[in-house]
Order: C-alpha cells, then sequence, then structure tokens
C-alpha cells in the first residue's frame, strides 16, 4: 500500500482523488453505490450567495466522447446549503470543499465569509467563469485584472486553503494562474468546462436553450494535460488537475503533467463507482512501479 | 429507495417488429422492489459513438424468474447498439430509479394512454393496478398498424383501445380522438407516457373534465441520480429534476399551459 497523503496548501488529503464541482452532487446522491469516506475530497456543486433556478431545458447535448451542459449553476444558495445541507453532509471523513461562484465581487466575498465560519469545510473553490455582470459579462477568469479583483477580495476574508478553478476559455492560462498565485491562492484547479455548441441538422436549431455550452469529458482531456504541464511550469503552487478523467491510467497522466491531486467529474455519470476505482487503480500502479509515495509522481515526466 | 449498480444477463431478446425490441434481464440477487413507473440507466459498451448511459422504463419485474425486462424503440446510436446484443451477454444497469406512479384503489376505473414507446412503462403500471382491483382501460396510439405490440401482454389487464393515424386499425387519428374522451369522467384517474405533444392534448382534456391525470416524461438525462441538473423540467415549485422527482409528475405541479 503506497502513500497516497498529499497536500493542497494548508490543507492535507488522505488521498489525490476529489470529485468535480457539478458532478457529484452533495455526494449523498452516490452514497448507494460507494462509501464517500474514502474519498480525498467531495467538491459540492456550484454555491451562490442567492438561489438561482438555472438556465432552461434542454441543458444537455451528448457530443463525441463528451457532453455540453447549461445547468446555469442551479443551487439554493449558500444560506439554504449552511442551513439544510451542511448538517447533513459533514460528518463525511473526506474534505468537504464548496464551490462558489458569483457575478459581482461582492457576492463572492459574502458567500466566501458565510462558509468560513464552518468548520468542517475546510477550504473553498473559486468557479471564476463566470460572467462578470458589472464589467458587461465578461468572465473573471479570462482577464488578469477580473482574476485578480475576485482573488484578493476573497483571500482578504477568507482564511481556510483557497483553491481557484481555472477557465480554459483564455488565450493563455499561465498569466491566469500567476495572477492566483500571487494574489495568495493556495492552489488552483484546472480545468474548467470548455465553451462548445451542439447543433440540430433536422430542426435546424440550437440543442442547448443556451445555444452554446461547457463542453466536458474524454473530449477535453488533451487540452486539459497541456494546461496543467504549462501551469506546472510557471507557478509554485498545487495543481489540481481535471478534465476527462474516466480511469487511473488517466489520472496516472495528469500527476506526471504537473497535479499534485485530480478531480473526476462528467465520469461519475457514466461509472458512480469510477473514484473508487482510480483510488485502487493509482494505487496499484504505485506499488507495480515501486513508488512509495504518490508525491513523487508529481511533474515526473520524462522529457 | 436504496439504487442498485448490477451487471444483468440477458437472458431473452424478442425483436417485436422493425423499431421495437423486448430485452429480459437477469439478476444474480434478488432483484429489489421496483415501483411502476420507475426507470434504469443502461450503460451501452462497445460502441465508439455514444458516451453516456440510456434512460429506459421498466417496462415488467418478472420476482419468480427474477427478471426485469425493458421495451425499447430503435432511434439513434444506443438503442441501435443495444439491439444487437446477444443472450448471454451482460449489461451495467443503474436501478431503481425516480419515483414512479401514485396507484389508485379498488373498484375505481383507470385510463392508461400511450403513444409510441410510451406504452413501455404502462405494461408494469397495468398489472399493479389490476392487483389493486382498479378496471384498467389501456389505450394505444401509433401511426399504422404495423407499429403495434404486445397488444395481449396488455389485454390481461383490461380492455385495449386503439387509435392509428392512418386508420388501418382502432380509430383513425390521435389519442385524444377515441370515443373514450366523450366520456373522461368514467375514469378516477389517467396516466399517460408518450410524445410530449400528445400528453399535453390528454393533460388539457384531463383538465377539462376534472380528472386527476400523471404524466411521465422523457427529458435528456446525463446521470440519472440527480448529481447534474440536466433533466428539469418546470414545476410550481420551481425547476425539479425529473430523473430524481419524477419521471411522472401530476399535471397540476407543471406549468404547461393546458
Ligand atoms: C425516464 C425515461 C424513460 C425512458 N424509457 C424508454 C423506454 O422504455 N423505451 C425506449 O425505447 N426509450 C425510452 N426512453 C427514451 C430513450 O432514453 C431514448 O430513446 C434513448 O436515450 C435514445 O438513445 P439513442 O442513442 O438511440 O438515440 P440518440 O442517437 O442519442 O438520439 C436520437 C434521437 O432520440 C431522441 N432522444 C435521445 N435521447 C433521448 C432521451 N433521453 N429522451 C427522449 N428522447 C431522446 C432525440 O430526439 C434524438 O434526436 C426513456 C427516456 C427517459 C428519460
Ligand atoms: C453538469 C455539469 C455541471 C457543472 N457545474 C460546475 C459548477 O457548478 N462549478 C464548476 O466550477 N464547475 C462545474 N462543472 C465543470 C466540472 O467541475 C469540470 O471542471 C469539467 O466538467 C471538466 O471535468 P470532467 O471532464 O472530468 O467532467 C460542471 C460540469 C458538468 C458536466
Ligand atoms: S439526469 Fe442528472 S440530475 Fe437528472
Amino acid at each position: 500500500m503506497a502513500d497516497l497523503k498529499v497536500n493542497i496548501g494548508r490543507l492535507e488529503l488522505k488521498n489525490p482523488v476529489l470529485t468535480a464541482s457539478g458532478t457529484f452532487g452533495y455526494g449523498e446522491e452516490f452514497a448507494d453505490f460507494i462509501d464517500l469516506n474514502r474519498l480525498g475530497g467531495i467538491i459540492v456543486k456550484g454555491t451562490t450567495l442567492h438561489h438561482r433556478e438555472g438556465n432552461a431545458y434542454p441543458r444537455m447535448a451528448e457530443t463525441p466522447s463528451g457532453m455540453l451542459n447549461a445547468v446555469g449553476l442551479q443551487n439554493k444558495g449558500v444560506d439554504y446549503f449552511i442551513e439544510h445541507i451542511y448538517p447533513r453532509i459533514k460528518h463525511y471523513d473526506s474534505a468537504i470543499i464548496v464551490n462558489v461562484s458569483g457575478s459581482i465581487v461582492e457576492d463572492y466575498v459574502a458567500t466566501a465569509e458565510k462558509l468560513a465560519s464552518l468548520d468542517k469545510i475546510p477550504a473553498i473553490e473559486l468557479n471564476i467563469s463566470c460572467p462578470n455582470v458589472k464589467e458587461g459579462g465578461m468572465a473573471f477568469g479570462t482577464s488578469c485584472p477580473g482574476a485578480k479583483s475576485v482573488i484578493s477580495a476573497v483571500r482578504k476574508v477568507y482564511p481556510g486553503s483557497l483553491m481557484v478553478k481555472l477557465s480554459p476559455n483564455v488565450t493563455n492560462i499561465v498569466d491566469i494562474a500567476k495572477v492566483a498565485e500571487d494574489e495568495g491562492a493556495d492552489s488552483v484547479s484546472l480545468i474548467n468546462t470548455l465553451l462548445g455548441m451542439a447543433v440540430n441538422a433536422e430542426t435546424r436549431r440550437p440543442v442547448l436553450s443556451t445555444i452554446t455550452g461547457g463542453l466536458s469529458g474524454p473530449a477535453i482531456k488533451p487540452v486539459a494535460l497541456r494546461m496543467v504541464w504549462q501551469v506546472y511550469n510557471a507557478v509554485k503552487i498545487p495543481i489540481i488537475g481535471l478534465g476527462g478523467i474516466m480511469n487511473a491510467t488517466d489520472a496516472i497522466e495528469f500527476f506526471l503533467a504537473g497535479a499534485t491531486a485530480i478531480q473526476i467529474g462528467t465520469a461519475n455519470f457514466i461509472d458512480p463507482q469510477v473514484t473508487i476505482k482510480v483510488i485502487d487503480g493509482v494505487n496499484e500502479y504505485l506499488d507495480r512501479h515501486n513508488i512509495k509515495s504518490v508525491k513523487e509522481l508529481t511533474g515526473s515526466l520524462i522529457v | 429507495m436504496k439504487k442498485y449498480i448490477q451487471d444483468l444477463q440477458v437472458v431473452n431478446k424478442m425483436i417485436l417488429s422493425k423499431e421495437y425490441y423486448l430485452l429480459e434481464l437477469s439478476s444474480n440477487q434478488p432483484l429489489p422492489e421496483v415501483l411502476p413507473g420507475q426507470f434504469a440507466e443502461v450503460e451501452i459498451t462497445g460502441s465508439d459513438t455514444t458516451f453516456l448511459r440510456r434512460p429506459l422504463s421498466v417496462h415488467d419485474v418478472d420476482y419468480d424468474k427474477n427478471t426485469i425486462s425493458f421495451l425499447v424503440q430503435i432511434v439513434g446510436k444506443a438503442t441501435k447498439h443495444l439491439a444487437n446484443i446477444e443472450v448471454g451477454k451482460t449489461l451495467n444497469v443503474i436501478f431503481p430509479l425516480g419515483k414512479g406512479f401514485e396507484l389508485i384503489n379498488n373498484s375505481e376505473n383507470a385510463l392508461l394512454i400511450g403513444g409510441g414507446c410510451g406504452i413501455a412503462p404502462l405494461l408494469y403500471l397495468a398489472r399493479h393496478l389490476k392487483k389493486q382491483g382498479v378496471k384498467v382501460s389501456t389505450l394505444i396510439g401509433v401511426r399504422r398498424s404495423s407499429q403495434l405490440i404486445e397488444l395481449d401482454n396488455y389485454k390481461k389487464y383490461g380492455e385495449v383501445l386503439i387509435t392509428t393515424e392512418d386508420g388501418s386499425e382502432g380509430t383513425k387519428g390521435y389519442v385524444v380522438n377515441h370515443p373514450v374522451f366523450e366520456n373522461l369522467k368514467q375514469f378516477k384517474k389517467i396516466y399517460t407516457c408518450g410524445p410530449e405533444v400528445m400528453m399535453k392534448a390528454i393533460a388539457k382534456r384531463a383538465n377539462e373534465a376534472g380528472v386527476d391525470c400523471e404524466v411521465s416524461l422523457e427529458n435528456m438525462m446525463a446521470c440519472g441520480i440527480g448529481a447534474c441538473l440536466c433533466c428539469v423540467t418546470e414545476t410550481t415549485e420551481g425547476n425539479k429534476c425529473v430523473c430524481t422527482e419524477g419521471p411522472v409528475f401530476n399535471i397540476h405541479n407543471l406549468k404547461w399551459q393546458i
């Protein structure tokens, strides 16, 4: 049995396998299929200051080796989370991390402040891919000043481990990662979904109600790996890699490219037990290669 | 209800027509309780062109044989791929999912209406209703008579009424053109599954007649277990997941313009 423990800034995880926000509900949805206590971490659904109904149906389109979604951050708001959901999930013996979204800086800050008071939430993950309504809908995560404004404001009020989730829909993801590091983020998570689109030729209409949506699944894995590698070579803070991970081999590839931990998203829809299979598979790989700790894998790509 | 993920073995495959086939799967463990109207998410392996699981309604459960069956219509890649599966092979299935139909009680009349593949969940429902002492009438609407399948099975639980769009059997037209709609008040409840336009037309008539009506929705699903929020429908209490709060909804809880 190899050592699977990893450190994400000030946070220690018992293993490097987390679930990606928006693909694993609040964890409970999977309780019939796996022992949630075995996960390194559970990153719950995107949470905003106020209740959001999300986008209109249809919100999903299957695409080659992946899917598009346009859920639009449907959630009942942070107060509802704290009052009703947190008490049900806080006893799990894996790090419960809340993914935070907003359309103005003040909302991110207010949400982070509320979450800071919960002792069983050791970290938050800032989703900076949302449109910044004050700046005309441009996402915070697609410009350095935008990213800086959110991250620095949240860092001032949030004492826990601060993860920043980066959007791949940028010219140079390294620039945004550096901003996150400079503003005091403990780690960066990459990548969020790639902007895409699906068309129904017969009806001549877009498949999604929003016309465009976020692409996830194995289709985006090469892009995600490339970005993890680029960011690994440019920043010192740990990287949590994700994008199309379907099995332990995929996870190992992300470690080699520079990730300290990984997240599993869309794969949970196809196999709700995939997370446990990845944990066991990573352990088996380490034993087979005589590697004592998963930490040794990070960035050990032979080039 | 607890959900299971199991490898089920195909013990029987029946080609019913050019478009429809029936798969009967058996489990090596005793099957859990499955309610009429619930569905399963079936993994499609060996197909390069499909990625996600596919939702299929539970068509019937035979606890003596320990089998569960699905009635499938070929509409695209996955349903075509599944049609070629050989007896003896296994399918990975997550079930039972969603909430089923709300049953009524003895000596009342129920009208079950299926359009196309929408008849799939109605057989198991008819079986349960009959067991409760309900008098069941099943109305099946198709385009042409060659699409009528499994009529004898539905007849086991009550009368079967038919409409065909081309008039090749039963009443010509859509299901709502059937004479039974002239006296809807004889029914305590209407249960329906099929194309949304059909269900909306039925819901409108049920509403006018003051008859309770449940519809089973077939929204596009990615996970089937309430994790992705892709499958929502608008209800009087906001967006609800069809996979966990449905697929069966009472029409009064939906925001249909009827
Ligand atoms: C709760 C539920 C129960 C269902 N029960 C049955 C059943 O018992 N028997 C059966 O044959 N089918 C059933 N369906 C529909 C079935 O899931 C789809 O026909 C199937 O997913 C199509 O897959 P495909 O790859 O063959 O088609 P694709 O190639 O993916 O698509 C072909 C066409 O099928 C339609 N379609 C695709 N996915 C869905 C979907 N999820 N719902 C409705 N239409 C879709 C679309 O119009 C699409 O253009 C059910 C759907 C739901 C949500
Ligand atoms: C249905 C769905 C909902 C998602 N919701 C969120 C969200 O609320 N916040 C977020 O940061 N990312 C969200 N994501 C993005 C995923 O967390 C992940 O970054 C992306 O899907 C890539 O990983 P994957 O290929 O393993 O799924 C969502 C993805 C999907 C498919
Ligand atoms: S299909 Fe994922 S929540 Fe319903």
